[in-house]
């Protein structure tokens, strides 16, 4: 029973650390504060439930996992709230989603030299550390919506 | 305010836990960790959530300054008391084994009561110190931000 019970604990400890590795490598390598926020909010509530009902399977039928399950629900409803928050203070001072979409008006009467700016723009974005490839099709397909 | 729909459900729902967790954490310190301090910090941290999500007017009219001037003052007096009294019933200032014929829960009624005074002023010092300053008016315009 009890190497069941540590096998299980022991998946969702590493699933808990996987998602914990994800969200970091996303909250540094992804490109703008939309995208890092999503991966953050990964981490908050996958990483940590997944980790508490790890120590629930641990501590067994007892006081300890009724807490655990208290702790779990209370930040299962506040670290999404939190990052919502967050979230949407940035939307409302009128910061731009990097894969927006353009302004319809301008985007009509595009010349060619402010495509080509584009592109540059999203090479040098790619240098930095961007997937180059998936902004040049999003910004495409973004156009041809238009 | 309409996209603060979530926040203000999410606050809703979490008030009542944070008050009843603050009492827990007051009346079970002396089993476990806890303590008036304590107690009286997240029972703060309830009512300035509450004035965060739903505005300081609103707030104010929960917790109306005179209550809360009151409250400061009324927690450090019931500590006071306890201490008179076990002076007046012929030990030292703050000496509870005589609150009661046995010393030992004496000792536990005095802690209880003595814990719930500090409770009451910190809790109302943190929500006056968070309106004061909440309420100053502002000394930059919104638009110049």
């Amino acid at each position: 029973m009890e190497i069941v019970q540590d096998t299980i604990s022991w998946l969702l400890i590493l699933g808990g650390a996987a998602f914990l590795l994800i969200g970091g490598l996303g909250l540094v390598r992804l490109p703008d504060f939309y995208t890092r926020i999503h991966a953050a909010g990964i981490t908050d509530t996958m990483a940590s439930e997944l980790l508490l009902v790890a120590l629930m399977v641990q501590a067994g039928f007892s006081l300890v996992t009724v807490k655990l399950i208290i702790i779990g629900l209370f930040l299962f409803f506040t670290s999404p709230t939190a990052t919502h928050a967050v979230a949407n203070a940035a939307f409302v001072a009128g910061l731009k989603p990097y894969f927006a979409p353009k302004p319809s008006a301008p985007a009509q009467e595009k010349t060619s030299e402010e495509k080509a700016g584009e592109e540059k723009i999203g090479e040098e974005k790619g240098v930095a550390g961007a997937p180059s490839g998936p902004v040049v099709q999003a910004e495409k397909g973004a156009e041809s919506s238009n | 305010m309409k996209h603060h729909l979530v926040l203000r459900v999410v606050t809703k729902v979490l008030i009542p836990p944070i008050l009843l967790f603050a009492l827990y954490v007051q009346f079970h310190g002396d089993f476990g960790p806890g303590g008036g301090f304590q107690a009286g910090v997240i029972f703060a941290a309830a009512f300035i959530l509450y004035a965060l999500v739903f505005g300081l007017e609103t707030a104010r009219r929960v917790v109306p300054q005179g209550t809360l001037r009151a409250l400061v003052a009324g927690g450090l007096l019931l500590y006071a008391t306890v201490g008179v009294v076990s002076m007046l019933l012929g030990d030292n200032f703050l000496n509870y084994s005589v609150l009661r014929p046995d010393a030992t829960a004496g000792q536990h009624l005095g802690i209880l009561v003595i814990e719930l005074g500090v409770g009451i002023t910190v809790a109302a010092v943190m929500i006056a110190i968070f309106f004061s300053f909440a309420g100053r008016p502002p000394t930059i315009k919104d638009e110049d931000w």
